[in-house]
């Protein structure tokens, strides 16, 4: 028999966990229509016809959230056959309050009792017999941690779910449901019997999210309302929420007998340490070195690297045999070169790259060489030099999923929301930037961990400002080419990445994208617990794998592009392969927008080249001067043409390139993961435009305002470098506007 | 007028009245922060703000500002 069920409950209520029990691998991942909350959706195992869809965790049905109101539109619209209410045992009251509103919608609802174990290693008892009665509904216990009573939940579903009509359980004080039989009597006639209960109470509460069509009811209501308010003192809102919970409370006490409180759980020890007074911050430093250590420097760092030098290089050897013979004889042949070079694969087990097995099969095939460059050269290198990332995100997915399910990851917002909420973000941004030190991708795809849509939408805007590990080689070449070393220039660009996320947070707080009513900050901090491998697991995957599929398209797309306008150009009057790369049509993309730079201090087509292939990688940078100015191949830094760069830049404009490209558009690979978590091209549009915009902003007011100081020239371009600052501190400083008056009439009001 | 946020951490309070409108004040009540709950204040973040507190047998966090809404007892 075919059924669709909902799925809904509190976050940290197991709902994640059950969802796993039932569907197993048959999942759909995907967002709610229009939105960037996420939508899941799958097939029970072994009943294939009966389908769940994982609703938002929520706490309440109220219409101020996002996650609230998609919630509340599947249900009344989608007509599912069954609710499946999943509740933290331990956590009775909250989590019902829930349910209460759910049992209103006219649909059947089947309670499912999570957490059994912990209510009764506390020694309490839960009668569920008496909670059924007392709800009206069935009530089921489980675990879905360890799969227990999986099977009599899908047996009471499928017995539910053949339409049974469904009583409101509870009653508001007396005053209240006079009340709302006279508004129920208002109704329009186009509302369902069975969600007449929903409706009226939503009318009392004045609810924003009403469709329009109930204006005039909800006209024609406000003197009940009003003479409600009257009586009881207080707004419809409050008198309903309160209402609720007194019930819960007064009828709870019948079913549920609770032990003498024990003094301290685990839990409440462990949090004592963790987010003590003084402990909290070192404790915090040493997890986040632990995760960014693992992630980015050691674990994460040397599989990228058999990713990109192995798998999609030259070969590798297999499980490191041979390679320490191979080492010794590269040692001895560049000690004494008379010898024959030594050959990697004849050394243990040899295992060819994958651009070495795509070329010999490519090879035995006789394809056209333009087409051997452009899949050799062009796809696989561009796109493996993007999944050589992969292996390094999926070390650090498993580590925030542990951090995020242990839940140390609340935490961490409640320790650090003090700082971060000043600049617009959440305390939990601070994990997305530390990861962006050391690539910006996993960084941005870190921010998931943020629950409020607009702080991540400012932190996905924001952390790549950071300087990531490939920019390093730029700061040093301009380091090294114009400020002889000196040792303040690399901290300098971390200074700076700091003061733009510090300032683009303050000054997008105030624009109409993130105005509005601030976001609350009333946070669970759910009880500690110990993860099991398979969620942590399944988390790091599905994130890892909406990578790969989403930013893959953006990636192969400009890969190709950058490719085809660096081989061909014009040459000798003729569309061909050029030999000269001044004649190629990137160069001449380069000359087309030199201009643009020119008020940054470096309006070369070269330049302009080297900042647009910055935008396969940011390293390329320092390659693509290398090619430009003649050499081969050169060291990281670019040591060899420093000197020609010494006499193209001065340390001024030196500076505003490195700025530049330290806070412009980052690489396509983190453009591709922005896409990926805006989950729109209006948000990435804005993203990207807004950082190069800012980028440009900022280094041409260092090269004009520091040439003017420096060698006292002075140019129109001076007057809008002034102009620029004096907007910007203007932009910095100015009143924020409707998030403050939210406040105001909260204080007013006290 | 006493609020949560001037209650002492390690005391617990009465809830008597909900100051403010909209978003803030319906999740505070929606989080079971309502008239005549006991709500114990179990620390203040290293900071000094957020505060934690106890509230219907679990863990809630909450900014200064907001518990200043907060009549209590």
């Amino acid at each position: 028999m075919p059924l669709k069920i909902a799925l809904a409950g509190n976050p940290n209520s197991g709902k994640t966990t059950l969802f796993n029990v039932l569907t197993g691998s048959n999942q759909f991942v995907g967002n709610w229509p229009g939105v960037t909350v996420e939508k899941k959706e799958g097939r029970l195992r072994h009943e294939k016809e009966i389908t769940i869809t994982d609703l938002p965790g929520i706490y309440s049905l109220s219409p101020y959230t996002l996650e609230e109101v998609i919630t509340r539109q599947y249900l009344l619209e989608e007509h599912p056959d069954v609710i499946l209410n999943i509740v933290d045992a331990s956590n009775l009251e909250r989590n019902l309050f829930l349910t209460t509103q759910l049992l209103e919608l006219g649909i059947p609802v089947v309670v499912a009792l999570n957490m059994m174990d912990v209510v009764e290693k506390n020694g309490d008892v839960i009668d569920t017999a008496a909670l059924s009665k007392l709800l009206g509904c069935s009530v089921v216990t489980i675990s879905a941690l360890k799969s227990k009573g999986i099977s009599a939940l899908i047996q009471t579903i499928k017995e539910d779910g053949t339409a049974r009509s469904v009583t409101p359980p509870h009653r508001f004080d007396d005053t209240v449901e006079q009340a709302l039989e006279q508004i129920a009597a208002h109704l329009p006639p186009t509302v369902k019997a069975s969600q007449a209960r929903f409706y009226t109470i939503k009318l009392f509460e004045r609810d924003s999210k009403l469709p329009s069509s109930f204006e005039p009811v909800l006209r024609a209501c406000e003197p009940i309302i009003e003479s409600v308010e009257t009586a009881l003192d207080d707004d419809a809102e409050s008198i309903i929420t309160a209402g609720r919970y007194l019930f819960l409370t007064s009828e709870i006490a019948r079913c549920y007998r609770k032990k003498t409180q024990k003094k301290h759980s685990t839990s409440d020890k462990i949090d004592r340490i963790v987010t003590n007074r003084f402990a909290a911050l070192p404790i915090f430093a040493v997890i986040m070195f632990l995760v960014y250590f693992i992630s980015v420097t050691t674990v994460g760092t040397f599989v990228t690297d058999w990713t990109n030098d192995g798998l999609f290089g030259e070969g590798f050897h297999l499980f490191g045999i041979g390679a320490g013979e191979y080492e010794t004889a590269v040692e001895a042949f560049e000690a004494d070169p008379t010898l024959e070079e030594p050959s990697a694969s004849d050394y243990g087990i040899w295992v060819n790259g994958i651009p070495v097995l795509l070329e010999n099969g490519l090879d035995a095939i006789n394809t056209a060489p333009w087409l051997k460059d452009l899949i050799l050269n062009g796809i696989v290198a561009g796109v493996g030099a993007v999944l050589g990332f992969v292996p390094q995100m999926l070390v650090l997915f498993f580590l925030l999923a542990f951090l995020e399910s242990c839940g140390y990851m609340a935490r961490i917002a409640f320790i650090l929301d003090r700082i971060f909420r000043k600049f617009g973000l959440s305390g939990k941004s601070f994990i997305p930037m530390l990861i962006g030190t050391g690539c910006g991708v996993p960084g941005i795809m870190a921010s998931r961990t943020i629950e409020n849509e607009r702080d991540r939408k400012m932190t996905i805007m924001t952390t790549t400002f950071i300087p990531c590990s490939a920019k390093l080689p730029i700061i040093a070449m301009i380091a090294g080419a114009l400020f002889g070393g000196a040792w303040w220039v690399a901290p300098s660009a971390y200074f700076v990445g700091i003061a733009a996320i510090i300032t683009s947070g303050i000054l997008l707080k105030k624009t109409k994208l993130f105005s509005g009513d601030p976001a609350p900050f009333v946070m669970e901090l759910p009880a500690y617990h110990w993860p099991t491998v398979r969620n942590i697991l399944s988390s790091m995957w599905e994130r890892g794998w909406s990578f790969i599929k989403k930013a893959g398209t953006v990636i192969l797309l400009s890969s190709i592009f950058i490719w085809f306008t660096s081989t061909y150009g014009i040459e000798n009057g003729q569309f061909a392969a050029v030999s000269e790369n001044s004649n190629s049509f990137i160069a001449m993309i380069g000359s087309v927008f030199a201009w643009i730079f020119a008020p940054l201090g470096f309006g070369t087509w070269q330049s302009a080249v080297a900042a647009i292939n910055g935008l396969v990688a940011k390293e390329n940078v320092v390659n693509t001067f290398g090619i430009l100015y003649g050499f081969a191949e050169v060291a990281e830094d670019g040591a060899e043409f420093w000197s020609r760069l010494a006499a193209d830049f001065t340390v001024v404009s030196a500076y505003a390139f490195l700025v530049f490209n330290l806070l412009c558009a980052p690489c396509f690979a983190a453009i591709g993961a922005i896409k990926r978590e805006m989950n729109s091209a209006k948000w990435t549009f804005i993203a990207i435009g807004y950082q190069t915009i800012f980028a440009y902003a900022v280094a041409l007011c260092i090269n004009q305002i520091g040439s003017l100081i420096l060698f006292g020239t002075f140019s129109v371009f001076t007057v809008v470098a002034f102009l620029i600052v004096a907007a910007f501190l203007w932009l910095l400083l100015r009143p924020a506007k409707q998030s403050e008056r939210v406040r105001l009439k909260g204080a007013s009001n006290a | 007028m006493k609020t949560l946020k001037e209650t002492k951490t390690g005391e617990s309070a009465i809830v008597q009245k909900l100051h403010g409108t909209g978003a803030i004040k319906r999740r505070i009540m929606d989080m079971g922060i309502t008239k005549g709950v006991s709500v114990f204040v179990r620390k203040v973040a290293p900071l000094g703000d957020p505060m934690e507190v106890t509230v219907r047998g679990y863990e809630l966090s909450l900014r200064k500002a907001d518990a200043e809404m907060i009549e209590v007892e």
